[in-house]
Parts: structure tokens; sequence; C-alpha cells
């Protein structure tokens, strides 16, 4: 263990080297496992410059991805915005895998670095180590193996059949990304190797081929005369996961297009918790910092000069511009995330007799065990719901604005006082879940008479129509993977049809 | 335990494949863009550098999506500094997705397609630019002409004059030959000479010593140099192409020619130096203005100053000619020619001199010349007339342009890739 002198003098040099950040992750480390009682994967810290911190960007942070033309374009944009000081890039970038990566920028000042270790790598790391969510939907150990395989995969279909058909497939698949996603059903744990023998098996045996839809075929299949299935449904049950369904029942698509659905899907997959949890990813990180480097201050591992650098910044992330503000973009994840937990850890320190009466469960708890209760069980809307206090709403000033499609006014339809601390709860709640900004969209029946029809339906919540160009434009994608007809429904309570979008 | 790793010196541009797959996507309307590009000034003033920037649609990337203007929805804002319950605030009038001050707008500030630009740097613009375009004659002057070489290194070689012998590389050969034969031989010796002091009987210690020497012998055989090993530094001869151009613009500036003729001209002559620069490294530029008389100036005045008077073309082509033979003998110069005119001539005689002075005198000589009209009459000039009778599309063009959006198909007209390599 470093002696606190020495920390002292390399976290109070402007210039970090090598030992100045394994010091950092030294102290930070230690403290969280005794303190903090964190529990996390192994950290690799890489150094990155701006290129790079780029290139990651446009690579959703992954180190390796396969070749799309998506990831350029977003490449463009990103180093368009940076080029011009629209916008800057971020101190760090952290992955979900096992040994967990961290990208630290090279510009990062030492208290940044500092900052930036406590935050991504013990942060971070705690909570993809710790979260159901990403215990029980990622595979953090093989992820990487996973992108490498997948990108060998697809260069190698580029070289069999051309790079313009597999683009179409992918331009394809990414248009149904959202609906690449089980939800419910716990998928299983993606391995390289794995997936390649069982890309074998699926190759070599016909039987893996066996389609449900052949069955409907006169002829086919049992030599019972009338085939029974013709009547069945199909599917049994609604299928939320469209690639998946493409996957296992398109019924004409080669096998190294079904493949390349599998991976955009397990891509997909891996994304998924992230998209549920960055209010609570973002929050419990900043709480670990915060905690960290104050106890490295109480601990006289750095001096009062490092605390106010550290305070400024730690302030600036918490910024919250109010609704009216010029740099107003929506509600800062950070602020929101960081508040709710710290909260937690006051209301059973000192709780007012309203958390009493909102929280009598929390009540003489122990702060670290309710605080890593939370971050393991719970997902965005589910945290929102059950931890934000009233006293976090007065604190942001929230309020809930209610928009109707056919009003002429906005209508404030509850603010921060005793009647609606529940309605703001439950609106942001509701805000935080996917369904508030994915459209609920099922396989519902595949036509099995004579088109082989796609019929899908979507599910009206809350009035909001899908986007008719959009709608028109995906399934025209959905088109060219499931290779028949297919057709869009959106059906509102009462089971009505209220549009009908066809792609024949 | 933690890994530290600076990456900084890991290989950058990660992200050029990808970018080179969007670039190859949106391909299609870069090369749409080309024409406005062009007719805009901006060719000109990014001729030295810079950036071309080029408006891209229809990249986005569908989705299912809610359509923002239906539904009734609920969003949670921070900061209420003024409202209650139940207050109403009239929605923005433009648009649902206002975003104004207590409306609740919308959610990030999204990239539009509108200010989505590409920026094309100068060299990506350039290949666009002239991607399937070729100067005629180019590829042949490459192959014919390359008169000077240079020798680079090129490796080693097993033979070659004793003064390039490469002693490193040579003893690095060497080495390796004595350490693989002579292997055999010294592990037979360690392992003799380890029995040797294991032994008592003095028969068997002599023998062993002999077997030593013989042993010993042996290692010495392997010589220490052998022709085989012989390395020599390996040279090529590359040729060494032509790098340097010379550009003649020939311009009218009677006083047939209005502002807007020599303003397609220039667009014309800009265009054409920047194609030169591209090929060569090194490319001069020679202003020939005309109008009775024929007089050499600066780019400035070439463009700028106004004359009047009539026309006369013949002396601007002797003029050419003489400052071809006095400045820019043809082996190290790559010679191209532009005329620009309306096409008025004083007299058919002088198009007659001009038509027999090209042939005769200038066309042996250059790399390519071209003629462009800029004329929006219907009948044919009389430079025309005879101009045209001599092209042969190789090595003399004559093309008519009227408007600055013309320029780019005449030109790609003008320098399409020309089948010079299967003559």
């Amino acid at each position: 263990m470093v002696s606190k002198q020495v920390c002292r003098s390399l976290f109070s040099n402007p210039t970090w080297d090598y030992r100045t950040l394994a010091a950092a992750d030294e102290v930070t480390s230690h403290i969280g496992s005794t303190y903090l009682k964190l529990t996390t994967y192994p950290n690799q810290i890489e150094i990155v410059t701006s290129e790079q911190m780029l290139d990651a960007y446009s690579l959703i942070g992954l180190p390796t991805s396969y070749p799309h033309w998506k990831f350029g374009k977003d490449f463009v944009i990103n180093q368009n915005s940076y080029v011009k000081g629209r916008s800057a890039l971020s101190y760090e970038m952290v992955i979900n895998s096992n040994p967990c990566i961290s990208y630290n920028m090279e510009n990062n000042t030492t208290c940044m670095m500092v900052l930036v270790i406590a935050h991504a790598c013990q942060g971070h790391n705690a909570f993809f180590a710790n979260n159901y969510l990403f215990k029980e939907w990622t595979s953090a150990d093989s992820i990487l193996d996973y992108m490498a395989f997948a990108r060998e995969y697809i260069l190698g279909c580029e070289d069999e059949y051309g790079a313009e058909e597999v683009e179409r497939v992918l331009d394809a698949c990414h248009a149904l990304m959202h609906y690449g996603v089980d939800k419910y059903r716990k998928p299983a744990k993606v391995s390289a190797l794995q997936e390649k023998e069982r890309m074998k098996r699926r190759v070599s045996a016909r039987h893996e081929n066996y389609n449900e839809l052949w069955r409907t075929l006169p002829g086919a299949g049992g030599s019972n005369g009338a085939n029974p299935a013709v009547n069945q449904p199909f599917p049994d049950e609604p299928e939320e996961n469209i690639l998946y369904f493409i996957e296992k029942n398109a019924p004409t698509m080669p096998v190294w297009k079904r493949e390349i659905v599998r991976i955009v899907r397990k891509v997909a997959q891996y994304f998924y918790p992230q998209g549920m949890t960055k209010v609570m990813n973002e929050g419990f990180a900043t709480f670990v910092h915060y905690h960290l480097i104050n106890r490295m201050f109480d601990e006289g591992y750095v001096d009062d000069g490092f605390m106010l650098e550290f305070l400024h910044s730690h302030s600036s992330v918490l910024y919250q511009p109010a609704y009216n503000s010029r740099s107003f973009s929506g509600l800062n994840p950070y602020t929101l995330g960081y508040h709710i937990f710290t909260d937690i850890k006051r209301i059973c320190q000192l709780p007012t007799d309203e958390d009493k009466q909102w929280f009598p469960d929390l009540i003489g708890k122990d702060w670290l065990e309710e605080v890593h209760y939370a971050m393991n069980n719970f997902r965005d809307d589910s945290f929102i719901l059950q931890y934000l206090s009233p006293k976090v709403i007065r604190d942001l000033k929230l309020f809930v604005v209610l928009d109707e499609e056919k009003k002429e006014d906005y209508q404030v339809n509850a603010i921060h006082d005793e009647r609606g601390y529940r309605r703001v709860r439950n609106a942001l709640s509701e805000q935080y879940k996917r369904s508030f900004h994915v459209p609920e969209i099922q396989v519902e029946k595949v036509d099995r008479h004579a088109t082989n029809t796609l019929h899908l339906t979507h599910r009206i919540a809350h009035d909001r129509k899908l986007d008719a160009k959009e709608t028109q434009l995906t399934l025209k994608h959905l088109r060219y993977l499931w290779e028949f007809p297919v057709q869009l429904s959106s059906k509102n309570k009462l089971d009505i049809n209220e549009e009908v979008f066809d792609c024949p | 335990m933690s890994n530290i790793i600076d990456r900084r010196l890991n290989s950058r541009g990660k992200s050029i494949g990808n970018r080179q797959r969007f670039l190859k996507r949106v391909e299609e309307q870069i090369r749409k863009a080309l024409p406005d590009i062009v007719s805009q000034e901006s060719i000109q003033e990014n001729s030295t550098g810079g950036t071309v920037k080029v408006p891209v649609k229809g990249i986005d990337e569908p989705g299912f999506s809610h359509d923002s203007k239906t539904g009734n929805k609920q969003v949670v804002r921070p900061g209420n500094d003024r409202f209650s319950e139940g207050d109403r605030v009239p929605k923005p009038k433009n648009d649902g997705q206002g975003g104004g001050a207590g409306g609740p707008g919308s959610n990030s500030p999204e990239v539009t397609e509108d200010d989505f630009v590409v920026i094309l740097s100068r060299e990506e613009f350039l290949r666009f630019f002239f991607d399937d375009l070729a100067l005629p004659n180019l590829v042949k002057k490459f192959l014919e002409d390359a008169t000077s070489f240079q020798n680079r290194r090129a490796g080693f070689t097993k033979y070659g004059v004793p003064s390039r012998l490469n002693i490193k590389s040579t003893y690095q050969q060497s080495l390796a030959r004595r350490i693989s034969l002579q292997g055999i031989y010294r592990k037979k010796l360690a392992a003799l000479r380890e029995q040797l002091p294991a032994t008592s009987d003095d028969a068997e210690r002599e023998r062993l010593q002999a077997e030593i020497e013989k042993v010993d012998r042996l290692v010495k055989t392997v010589p220490f140099l052998e022709d085989l090993d012989l390395r020599y530094n390996h040279y090529e001869a590359v040729p060494l192409p032509t790098t340097s151009a010379v550009m003649f613009c020939i311009m009218d500036v009677s006083g047939s020619m209005g502002f807007h003729e020599k303003d397609v001209a220039k667009r014309f002559f800009t265009l054409l130096y920047t194609f030169l620069t591209r090929q060569y490294e090194n490319v001069e530029l020679v202003f020939i203005r005309h109008h009775t008389v024929a007089k050499e100036v600066g780019e400035e005045e070439f463009f700028n100053s106004r004359e009047s008077g009539g026309t006369v073309v013949a002396p601007s082509l002797a003029l050419m000619h003489k400052i071809i033979t006095e400045r820019y003998s043809t082996g190290q110069w790559n010679i191209y020619g532009c005329q620009a005119s309306d096409g008025d001539v004083w007299a058919d005689s002088d198009a007659n001199e001009s038509a027999r002075m090209m042939k005769a005198d200038l066309l042996p000589l250059v790399q390519y010349m071209a003629y462009v009209e800029i004329s929006n009459r219907v009948k044919s000039s009389s430079l025309w007339r005879v101009y045209h009778k001599l092209a042969d599309e190789k090595l003399f063009s004559v093309r008519k342009i009227y408007e600055t959006h013309e320029i780019w198909p005449v030109f790609r007209g003008l320098f399409k890739k020309t089948n010079v390599l299967e003559d």
C-alpha cells in the first residue's frame, strides 16, 4: 500500500504518470472494498487520445465490432461536432466486460484521473458486477470474444456473399434492433466458442432447419391427409422478440443470414440493460466517487487543493439546468440518480416524520446495506417508483406536464407539493419505462394458408400512434428479412384496428 | 489486480474503414452535388486545401417509433419556478416540438438532415472529383517518357559486386550456418568432455582424447565465411515520372468577351489547374491573352483587366510556341493547353492560319489541347469549324459551353478516360 504522503504528493502534482494511476487505483479499490464494501470485476484502465475516444464512441464503447456504415456515420457526426467545438468528449468510457475496461482521456488532469478511476473503475464496475439486469442479461466474461467472433463472421460473409448483401441484412436487422431483446425470458449467455459449435450443428444437421411452416405444405410432413396444423394459430403465443422470431421461423432465409440476425440480436441484448439503468448506473457511480474521494480526504490521501478541484468537477457533473434554461436538454441522469441514492442514505440515518410515513422500511436500517440492495435489485423505472422521495422532488422542483393531442394547451398536472408527489413519481417512472420510447409491437401470427404473411400487432398506449413514414420504412426492412408480405395493425384497448400498415 | 495500459501509441483510425463505408453509401449524393460545388466559387477558394461540405440526405436509420404529434404524454421537468397544479401553458404555434419556455419540448437535440454535412478532406474531394477521369495520354506519357531513373534500396541479393557487400547481413547468414552445422559436433564434444574425467582406464582415456581432437577438428572445418553467406545490397532502378507540367491558358479578351464569358473561362481554367495539381507535383501556369496582339500576363491581369478591339487568334498560338521552345522543353515538361474564346475572329484567313499552326507546331509538342468556345449561338463560328475538323479527341478536343453549370459535364467529357493504354 502506498503511503499517504506519497499519495498526497502524487495527487497534488498537476502532471500524472503511471505511478499516479496505480496509486489512485490501489487507494480507491482499497477504500471501495473496505468502506463501501464494493465487489467489482478486475479493472483494466486504458489511457487513450481524443481520436481513440472518438473511435470508441462510434463503436458504442466496444473495443471491436463488425464493420458497418452506421458506425462510420456516427463517427462523422461525433467528429464534426467535436472538431467544431460543439461538444466535448467525455472524460472516460467504461465497458461492461470482465475485466472491466475503462478508457480514460489522456488530457484529464490528475484530479480528474483520480475522480474518473473512482467513478468508473469502482462505481460503474460495481454496478455492472452486481445489478441483476447486468448479471442475468449480459455476459461480461465473454462479450469481447463474442464481438471478435461476430466481426470475423461478418467479414467472412462479406467475402462469400458480397458486402452489399451483408450490408442489406445488417441494415434490416438494425432497424429492428429494439425488437431483438428478450425482456422477460433470460437469454442464454453468449460465448464465441459455443457459438461456433452451434453454428456447425445448424449447418450440418438438416433437421435443425426443419421449419414449422413446411408442415403446412401439401404432402409435406406427416401424411395425415388434411393437416390440422393449418388451423392452429402460429405462433402459439405472441412473440415480442421479432428478430428471434425471424431467425427461427423465416421460411426461406439462408443459414448465414440467420446467423447475422442472431449476432445483431445478441448485441441488442447486451446493450439492453444499459438503456434500462441509465439513471441508476450514473447515479450510483457518482455516489461512489463522492464517498470515496471524501474518504480519501478524511484519511489524508489528498489535500485541500485537490478537494477544491474535485468539488468543482463534481458539481458540474451534477448541474441540472431548469426547464426554461437555454442549456436544458432533459433530466440529467447523474443528478437524479445521485440525489436518490444520497437520499436513501439520509433517510436511513436522519429520517424526518415525512420519511417515516413514506419509507417505513428504511428507517433505522444500515444505509450501506440499503444502498446495495437498491443498486442490486432495480432498474430505472422500478428504482424511481420505489425510492424517489418527496425531498428529492422538492429539491429538483419536479413538475409534470400533460401534453394532450387534442388540447391547445399543455397542462401542469402535478408539482412538488403534498398532492403531487405520488403523481410526479408515477409519471417519472413511466417516463423511464421502455414502452415510453419504444412502441409495443409483437408478432401476432403467420398466415400459413397461402401467403405466409407475417402479422404484427402494435398495442396503442395513451393514444400514441406510430410514425407512418418510419413504420413503412421499417416494414420494408422486415419484409426483406421475412421474404414474404408483412402487415402491421395498430390496435387500441378494445382490440379494434385503428391503422393498418401493409408491405405486400 | 488492475491493469493499466497506455493505448495512446496504438494505431489510430479504427473508424477509417467504417467511415469509408459510410462515404461509399453517400457517394451517389456527393457526385450529384459536384456540379453545384464546381459552379459555386468554392473550388477555387479551396484549391489550396481545406474542406468541402456536401449536404447528405437519406442516411437515416428507420425504426418503429411514436408519432410525436399524437397521443397524450406526461413529461416530468425540473426547476419549477412558477407553476401550480392545473396551470395551462399554450403550446408553441409552429410545431409541437418547439421546446420554448414552459413547453415540454423535444427530449434531446437530434441531428437533422439539414445540418448534417460530410466534411471531405481535400484529398477525398478530389478523389471523388476526378475518380473516373484521367488526362488523355497521361498514362502513356508516364510509361513512355520515364527517361530518368532513380536507384532505390530493394532488400538484399546473393550476387553482386564487392563494393555492395552488406557486412551485417552476411555475418548473420554466416552465424546461422555455423551454429546449425557445428551444433551436432559441439554436442558430441561436450558429451565426450564430460566422460573424460569419469574414466580411469588409460586406454579408454586416450581413445576419448583422440576422439575429442577429431571432433574438435571437425568443428573447425566449418568455415567462417562461404560464398553462400554473401549478401549484397540490392538496388532497383525506379522510373521517375516527369513530375512537372505547364498549363497554357489562352483567352480571347476582345470586346466581344463580356464578364460572363470571362467568368466561365476562369472557372474552366481553375478546374483544369486543380486537376493538374493533382497529377503533377509541380504545375506552372502561363497566361496568354490576346485581342489583335497576344501578350503573356500575370493571373490577376489575365482575368481582370478589360480590353477591347477585334480578335486575331494566330499570334497567341505563335507566342505559345515561342514560350514552349524557350522555356519548357518537352522532355521535362508535360504541356497542356487550353484556349477559351467566343469564336469571333477577324477573318477566315486568321482561323485557317490558327488551325495550321495548331496542327503543325503545337499539337506535336503538347500532351493535350482543348478549345472551349463560350457561346450560345447556334451557328458555328469560323474558328470552331476549322478546329472541329482538326479535333481528334485524343490530343485535341473542342467543346461549347455557355452556362456555368455546363462546365462540369463538358470537363468530364473532355477528360473522360480514354483507352490510351490499348494503342
